[in-house]
């Protein structure tokens, strides 16, 4: 074999096993997460890991139950309060905005995409959690602060990718509606978002998926009681914080129960991107 | 009714930029003035709450973990690019673990580096497992990026290099990374930004320990000291809830670093669009 | 200015007597002296023209000369595209299309039939319904009577009318072309603009839609572009010949092209250039 016969090879099995490592990585998250996880899960039981409503480590009680229902609930208030702004923003981006304000939106939403979540939590500890205590009722570290918050962090995705989706619609539908006699905002709304209806619902599951992972912001600002909230000013625990709260001081039984959170945790999130594809490959179809 | 369209519209956008630009400047308002000579003292006290050992290892952390991810990456999206034919089971696997990658919270990858690097390793709290964890939750935007890059680099240059007798390996070093690399940058500082805004990776892999590995007097070992990032110091400060005024201040820091970094992304991302 | 009316408009547009005896013929809309401008390009020079009540008008010419950005001009979708500025005047019934009629009823007085085919992603049934409602019938039944006349109309109900409900983006090239016409149909327009409706179709598919154009004009005012210069002569009754923006010559399709007034339109329609 030639020098450079040689060197071609080398450098191809390099760049395969450069391919390989996020197989491997993926493999091992798995392995690691479910080895650890799963046996907890097992002597502690499947039925009262999943559905006990109690989570008192120094009783050796592990349910996490609260924390499902407090990562749904969170989640779902997110979105309540992203989606519809969030929408309608990227409605405006594409269809309603001129040139120079969108090209100052545009980029402005892009960075602020960046925005590290602490700096969302700090904000939300010094204003919402405040404004919720002094305005309303309770402690302000709630459901509902974790929510609002959640909420705006989730805004510059949705926007981002909701108007990509509206962005792609063809010119051709909007002018066969406005040639109907259609107004731009008959045509926008009645044409132009049901065509991009499939990218709006990825872009919001996008979202979900952003919401149920996130960890810092909701820490700092839900209070962390691990019970199932009664109303939207109760203090939530979602399973982030079940594990962030707790992995520092853990031990046995205790740990392990926390990793099997991040197992439950990595099997949401799985669902969720199993349903981003679903959407996306629908999407393409059409 | 088109009217009430419009207006809501309307709403959903100036409530969507007042909030995010108001998150913006009620944190730029109060932290400026706070951004005093003592909070970028080289060594922290309790007293100076310096934030510059923070911003040392933030640095120290986001450029190891690139320089442990943009070679996989990179090399990875040359794979994906040049040699692999999309119908393989292989290349199936590839993109769709890395899209696997893209979703999993970061506190995910915080619980498998403390159970990997900080434990069956034995790295402890340190430096070099952060790293090692960053370095995986950025590699899918790496080879996201590298991979677009490279796809935008017009078919002509590959066949330029091939018609003049250069091997694959010669070709894309010389004809087809050159171009693509504005892109490749600028997935590079998204990763940075990435780095440097996490803390839910870290808190359990770097640890929270306010120094700078002393690298001067340990060399090569000072790599398993624990070291906090400017994020993670942010976290640690908001939770004392005692320096209100210099957690803003570090809030102030922290947000120039991502916005910097990201404008500084999009605008390489831009110019590879234009084609340099 | 004067001479050019004069020239065009008098004697062109009065009907072959063998067709209608010498009967009077109504005009439906009418472009005086129309300037238009893409920023600095003048895409239309000083254009005056009249396209008589239930006839088809064909507007020929080779692409870029500016006769579909008439037709976009007549139901204003030319207001769509940034820096374009329209001088003189269009009129709908004797009424200024620019300042006495709104934008959105002027077109739907004035329908459009695009290149593309360009169904909207949704049933064939909410497409055709789409017009109607956005003009306010919210019936089911009267709805229903609309939809399927039109597509009756459009002689595409035969082919759809089993399956409503299906998504439009099912049918063929030809079908939703016709559809479109249907969709056009459906808000019960006075002049429908076809512009260059069959270029992207199927020989069958064109020959299906010439002849619903030629009993289309029994009800409607028709105006279509086509660079199919055997397509202008098989449809219409009226053409106009259009050349770098300058409306050249406009008559009697049977009189333009076997006796061309002026040399440049000879040229055109013996096939020497374009």
């Amino acid at each position: 074999m030639s020098g450079s016969a040689i060197k071609e090879n080398v450098a191809r099995v390099l760049f395969i096993i450069a391919a390989a490592i996020s197989i491997l990585a993926v493999a091992l998250i798995c392995v690691f997460l479910f080895v650890n996880g799963i046996p907890a899960m097992a002597t502690i039981g499947v039925p009262e890991f999943l559905f006990g409503t109690t989570w008192k480590p120094t009783s050796g009680i592990y349910g996490i139950f609260p924390m499902i229902v407090g990562s749904i609930y969170v989640t779902a208030g997110a979105i309540l309060v992203g989606v519809p702004a969030g929408v309608l923003t990227a409605i405006f981006l594409s269809r309603f905005a001129n040139e120079r304000i969108s090209a100052i939106l545009r980029p402005g939403v892009e960075l602020l995409a960046g925005i590290p979540s602490v700096v969302y939590g700090f904000f939300g500890i010094m204003v919402i959690v405040p404004f919720i205590r002094i305005n309303m009722t309770g402690r302000g570290f709630s459901l509902l602060a974790a929510a609002v918050l959640l909420g705006i962090m989730i805004l510059p995705t949705i926007i981002t990718v909701a108007k990509n989706a509206l962005d792609a619609v063809p010119k051709s539908y909007y002018e066969g509606a406005v040639a109907l006699g259609a107004t731009h905002e008959r045509a926008v709304f009645n044409v132009l978002v049901p065509a991009a209806f499939s990218g709006i619902m990825a872009a919001i599951v996008l979202g979900v998926g952003r919401a149920i992972g996130e960890t810092m912001a909701v820490v700092m600002v839900a209070g962390n009681q691990p019970v199932i909230p009664g109303s939207v000013f109760d203090g939530v625990r979602t399973m982030t914080a079940n594990i962030v709260m707790e992995m520092g001081y853990a031990a046995d039984l205790h740990r392990g129960a926390l990793i099997a959170t991040g197992v439950v945790l990595f099997v949401f999130v799985m669902l969720i991107s199993l349903l981003f594809s679903a959407i996306k490959k629908r999407g393409e179809v059409r | 009714m088109a009217k009430v369209l419009r207006t809501l519209v309307y709403i959903g956008a100036i409530v969507s930029t007042a909030v995010l630009a108001g998150i913006v400047g009620y944190i730029l308002i109060n932290g400026v003035p706070y951004l005093t000579p003592q909070l970028f003292e080289w060594t922290y006290t309790s007293e100076n709450v310096s934030l510059m050992p923070a911003l040392i290892n933030t640095l120290l952390m986001a450029v190891f973990a690139l320089v442990l991810a943009l070679p996989v990456g990179i090399g990875a999206a040359i794979y994906l690019v040049e040699y692999a034919r999309s119908s393989s089971r292989f290349v199936r696997a590839v993109r769709m673990t890395t899209e696997t990658l893209q979703g999993i919270p970061s506190i995910i990858y915080g619980l498998f580096g403390l159970l990997f690097f900080t434990t069956m390793l034995g790295w402890g709290l340190s430096l070099i497992s952060g790293a090692c964890t960053l370095a995986i939750m950025v590699l899918p935007v790496i080879m996201r990026t590298a991979e677009e890059a490279l796809l935008a680099v017009p078919e002509s240059y590959k066949q330029g290099g091939f018609a003049l007798g250069a091997g694959p390996v010669r070709t894309i070093f010389r004809c087809v990374l050159p171009s693509a690399l504005p892109g490749i940058l600028g997935g590079g500082l998204l990763a940075l930004g990435r780095c440097v805004g996490e803390v839910a990776a870290l808190l359990f892999t770097a640890g929270t320990v306010a120094q700078i590995p002393d690298f001067a007097g340990q060399g090569f070992l000072a790599l398993f000291d624990s070291c906090r990032t400017l994020a993670v110091h942010m976290y640690v400060l908001s939770n004392e809830g005692l320096h209100m005024n210099e957690t803003y201040a570090t809030a102030v820091v922290l947000l120039a670093l991502v916005v910097i970094l990201n404008a500084a992304a999009n605008f390489a991302a831009k110019k590879l669009k234009r084609g340099i | 200015m004067e001479a050019v009316e004069e020239k065009m408009v008098t004697p062109t547009f009065i009907r072959g007597a063998e067709a209608h005896r010498g009967e009077e013929v109504q005009t439906k809309m009418e472009v005086r002296n129309l300037d238009l401008h893409y920023g600095n390009f003048h895409a239309l020079k000083d254009v005056t023209l009249v396209f008589p009540e239930n006839e088809v008008t064909a507007l020929i010419g080779p692409s870029g000369c500016g006769k579909s950005t008439l037709l976009k001009t007549l139901n204003r979708m030319n207001d769509l595209v940034d820096g374009c500025k329209v001088t003189g005047a269009i009129e709908l019934d004797g009424k200024d299309a620019y300042k006495d009629i709104d934008v959105n009823d002027l077109r739907r007085r004035v329908g459009m039939v695009f290149q593309q085919p360009n169904p909207f992603p949704m049933s064939i049934y909410d497409n055709i319904a789409f017009g109607p409602r956005t003009h306010g019938i919210k019936k089911k039944d009267e709805l229903d009577v609309i939809v399927e006349q039109s597509l009756r109309d459009a002689a595409i109900w035969d082919e759809v009318k089993d399956r409503l409900k299906k998504s439009a983006l099912g049918l063929s090239g030809g079908q939703q072309q016709r559809l479109c016409i249907a969709r056009a149909l459906a808000v019960r327009p006075e002049v429908l603009l076809l512009d260059e409706s069959t270029s992207a179709l199927d020989p069958i598919s064109t020959a299906k839609i010439e002849e619903l154009v030629g009993q289309l004009a029994s009800k409607y005012t028709v105006i279509m572009v086509t660079h199919n210069m055997l397509q202008a002569i098989r449809v219409s009754t009226k053409t106009a010949f259009f050349l770098l923006g300058e409306m050249v010559e406009a008559g009697d399709t049977d009189t333009l092209f076997t006796h061309p007034q002026d040399s440049r339109t000879a040229d055109y329609v013996s096939g020497r250039f374009g």
